[in-house]
């Protein structure tokens, strides 16, 4: 280590102004704080500061997808062996997940990374600890079977239009892996819908199981006939156990991280404790989409399609509902900034994502266009609100 | 009078408070009065090198408002006259004869104050040296000698990090703080509000006792003592040209002082705090004593340290070889930080630092421990990620990150709304401190006031 240290430090006048590496600056820069913690002391008042910085905080949002993310991996290889009838250790699920996933990882750090340093370089600005998490929650959203290419295109789509245009992190008015997400939903939309997806396997050599569907859950819910109750038509699938508990564990096919209701609320709860992620957002989200099912359920009919019937706590545990309220709701970038604001966008979107799922079965995945729609709208709920405190000031002055 | 208890604000961990015990020290050899820290002002010089001064002469005046003098804290020899970059003033030194001559002000008993007019108390004080104690918001800087301000107010209290408590200095100037307060009655049409903690038991029967005053109570962590604060509870200050007065408890008693023995009173206790020293304590000494009169080099514990007038959130670096300011009732010496780089340091569970947030192990474990904290930064300079907790460390209804936006967009319409009028650095040295993307938003906040001063 002490090693490593000495060559940082031995090479750093090259990048310092004037240096002739001059303008990789920002990528030395990068690793060399990454490894070890700047020593930088303060140079006027305040004289001490909290320990706390962007590093840390985003690494503590890598710490709290851990759960989802393990989970997710393993999920990719249980949900294969499965499809195949073989039998399987917790070792084989966990590996033959690390090959699917992995790649996908990489590709995303990879060229998402890319793009951040040339960004860095050309506008001689630090690398920004935002991509750390960008790059892994991108992948979370998409399924094992989701070709590299399509990865590496999407978050190229993700880093330089959802944020590098807008002035790099910080200036962003949409969360960068969402962006990327839904740019693959619209671009691709073969290869991240439909039943085919979800599970590892490959349709032509490999041999599945009879009864194999491969459809999710919430797909099943949103083919549901008018007339017909969903909850009657998820729980009633012959392939695979679609019970509210085994959703809310996660043995379902899905994204690669929003399956484990579960896994994602130890996520939460990381978050909240540590206050890193706004409890007032993802408290928000759910009691929005709750109450909007809840809603639906009473507006259900004969005529309606049979989403509609779907219960109220279902819809939480089905599809990226969690994972968005928990994960992408609460990125304090793209989010409303104020107190007040947090809970009408958190409200706004859980109610939106449920209100696309149900009365629109094109898009059941509400979730992401809802967070995204209400990214764009959390500057005009900050708006009102501090233009209501400059108005209560204002009136102050006129008394 | 009104009980306001602040739910919003946080006291940094830090450790290294001083005991409540004053040393009177002896008449200094040499004081300094330093005129870069009085915001707004430029100095012009009243004195040379060499030149007979006595306690009150005037050693030099604002460009601007002539009629606000600086005057020697002792009598003696102006020895020097040192000036920094740009041939900017820096410090002026008397040598002191310990002659104590004074420039008297005319003799005068408590029943000729009473019959004194607005205009002569104002010119007493003015030609006294005494008047930058009389400091006006907005903007922080020394009071304008021919505005008549809405309310003056008194904050008794003090929540800065190992602050000087007021309850225990105000003993100095005891038989001299009511008098101060008739004299500073004289000068608004409005009230004099007194503000003081909420916590009855640490508070001093001379502030409880005071007459003549609107009394308020405040009970919270650091802010919750800052002036700005309270005016923002008690009587907000409106868009449009409103003012008001501050003016330190212990200052309202050298006024008092001032007007019964007819010179300028030099009176100034300090307290020597910080992890750093070892044997902290007050000092009664006079205004510019030198900081190496009560701190000396066996008094100091780690290799390297930082010397702050003030406190460690709002303070100017100083040396040993320094002097005491004009408002500052604080020295504080924290260590330095270390050169050492921890490997992935920012990734360490973090029992051993303090933090606003909860993503160390130290807020979880050791909840109300105190830290030794040094002047490491703790990361790099970033672009607002923001997180709210602006908000949580400010008992005022305004929203920091908006109005830092404000600023940069130098927008002076809207950084009006947002309430920057109502601020001063020392209100939001706690946004800076907890902010992540280490932002320094007193830099910011003195930009924005200053556009708007000069827009006027």
């Amino acid at each position: 280590m002490k090693l490593i240290e000495n060559n940082l430090e031995k090479h750093r006048y090259k990048f310092e102004k004037g240096g002739k590496l001059e303008k990789w600056a920002p990528l030395y820069r990068a690793a060399d704080t990454i490894m070890f913690w700047t020593s930088e002391r303060t140079k006027s008042a305040p004289h001490v500061r909290d320990a706390l910085d962007l590093k840390r905080f985003m690494m503590m949002v890598i710490v709290a997808l851990i759960p989802a993310t393990v989970f997710g991996i393993y999920n990719i290889g249980y949900q294969h062996y499965v499809a195949m009838g073989e039998s399987f250790s917790f070792i084989d699920a966990l590996g033959f997940g690390l090959v699917k996933f992995l790649p996908i990882v990489i590709v995303s750090y990879a060229v998402g990374g890319f793009w951040e340093v040339l960004f860095a370089i050309i506008r001689k600005h630090d690398i920004n600890e935002g991509f750390l998490v960008t790059g892994i929650l991108f992948p979370l959203t998409l399924p094992a079977t989701i070709p590299l290419w399509q990865v590496a295109v999407a978050i190229s789509f993700g880093v330089v239009l959802g944020k590098e245009v807008f002035g790099g992190t910080g200036m962003n008015i949409l969360n960068p892996a969402l962006t990327a997400r839904a740019f693959v939903f619209f671009a691709y939309p073969a290869r991240i819908s439909g039943d085919k997806v979800w599970t590892a396997v490959d349709m032509a050599k490999d041999k599945v199981v009879d009864g194999f569907s491969g459809a999710t859950p919430l797909l099943v819910a949103s083919n549901t006939p008018g007339g017909q109750s969903a909850i009657h038509n998820v729980t009633g699938t012959t392939y695979g156990d679609f019970s509210w508990i085994n959703m809310f564990y996660g043995l379902i096919p899905g994204s690669i991280g929003e399956t484990s209701t579960l896994a994602i609320l130890i996520g939460a709860l990381i978050l909240i404790i540590t206050g890193v992620g706004s409890w007032r957002i993802i408290v928000s989200v759910y009691a929005g989409g709750f109450l909007m099912a809840f809603l639906m359920n009473i507006f259900a009919g004969p005529q309606s399609t049979g989403m509609f019937t779907l219960p109220a706590h279902f819809h939480l545990v089905m599809g990226g509902f969690s994972f968005g309220a928990v994960f992408m709701a609460t990125d304090p970038v793209s989010a409303s900034q104020t107190y007040r604001g947090k809970w009408v966008y958190g409200f706004m979107i859980g109610a939106l994502a449920i209100l696309i799922r149900t009365v629109n079965p094109a898009y059941p995945e509400g979730m992401m266009l809802a967070i995204l729609f209400m990214n764009i709208f959390s500057p005009l709920i900050d708006h009102y609100i501090i233009k209501a405190n400059i108005n209560r000031r204002l009136s102050r002055a006129t008394q | 009078m009104a009980e306001f208890n602040l739910k919003r604000g946080y006291d940094i961990r830090i450790s290294g408070e001083a005991e409540r015990d004053i040393e009177t020290l002896p008449s200094p050899k040499k004081v300094a009065l330093l005129p870069s820290e009085f915001p707004g002002i430029k100095p012009r010089l009243d004195v040379d090198e060499g030149d007979q001064v006595k306690v009150g002469t005037p050693l030099f005046h604002d460009k601007e408002r002539p009629e606000i003098k600086f005057v020697a804290p002792v009598s003696g020899k102006v020895a020097a006259i040192n000036r920094g970059e740009r041939r900017r003033l820096l410090e002026v030194v008397i040598e002191n004869d310990e002659q104590k001559n004074v420039e008297q002000n005319g003799n005068r008993d408590k029943k000729n104050i009473e019959k004194m007019s607005r205009e002569e108390i104002v010119s007493q004080l003015l030609n006294g040296g005494m008047w930058p104690h009389i400091r006006q918001r907005p903007f922080s800087k020394i009071a304008n000698p021919g505005d008549v301000p809405r309310d003056i107010f008194i904050s008794a209290m003090d929540t800065a990090p190992l602050a000087t408590d007021p309850n225990f200095i105000i003993e100095d100037v005891k038989e001299h703080f009511q008098f101060g307060l008739d004299i500073l009655s004289k000068l608004t049409d409005g009230k004099i509000h007194l503000s003081m903690t909420g916590k009855k038991e640490q508070r001093s029967a001379i502030f409880e006792q005071a007459e003549g005053v609107e009394k308020h109570y405040f009970t919270g962590n650091h802010p919750a003592g800052n002036v700005g604060v309270h005016i923002h509870h008690i009587d907000p200050i409106k868009i449009g040209g409103d003012f008001v007065w501050y003016v330190q408890p212990y200052a309202v008693g050298l006024i008092g002082k001032f007007f019964k023995q007819g010179y300028f009173a030099n009176d100034r206790i300090v307290a020597k705090v910080g992890s750093s020293l070892n044997n902290r304590k007050y000092y009664k000494t006079v205004v510019g004593a030198p900081i190496s009169t009560f701190i000396k080099e066996k008094d100091l514990n780690d290799e390297e340290q930082r010397f702050i007038l003030g406190d460690v959130l709002t303070g100017q670096k100083t040396s040993i070889k320094g002097y005491i300011s004009f408002y500052k009732h604080l020295v504080t010496v924290i260590p330095e930080g270390s050169e050492k780089r921890k490997l992935v340091g920012y990734f360490r569970p973090g029992m051993d630092l303090p933090s606003f947030s909860r993503t160390f192990l130290s807020s979880i474990l050791k909840k109300n421990d105190k830290f030794t904290m040094d002047t490491r930064i703790f990361g790099e300079h970033r672009a607002f990620v923001q997180t709210g907790s602006y908000e949580k460390v400010l008992p005022m209804d305004i929203y920091p990150a908006v109005l830092m936006k404000s600023i940069l967009a130098e927008d002076i319409e809207e950084m009006e709304g947002l309430g920057i009028l109502e601020l001063d650095e020392e209100d939001i040295a706690l946004c800076s401190y907890i902010d992540l993307s280490k932002t320094n938003f007193g830099a910011l906040l003195r930009h924005g006031l200053d556009l708007i001063e000069k827009e006027g």
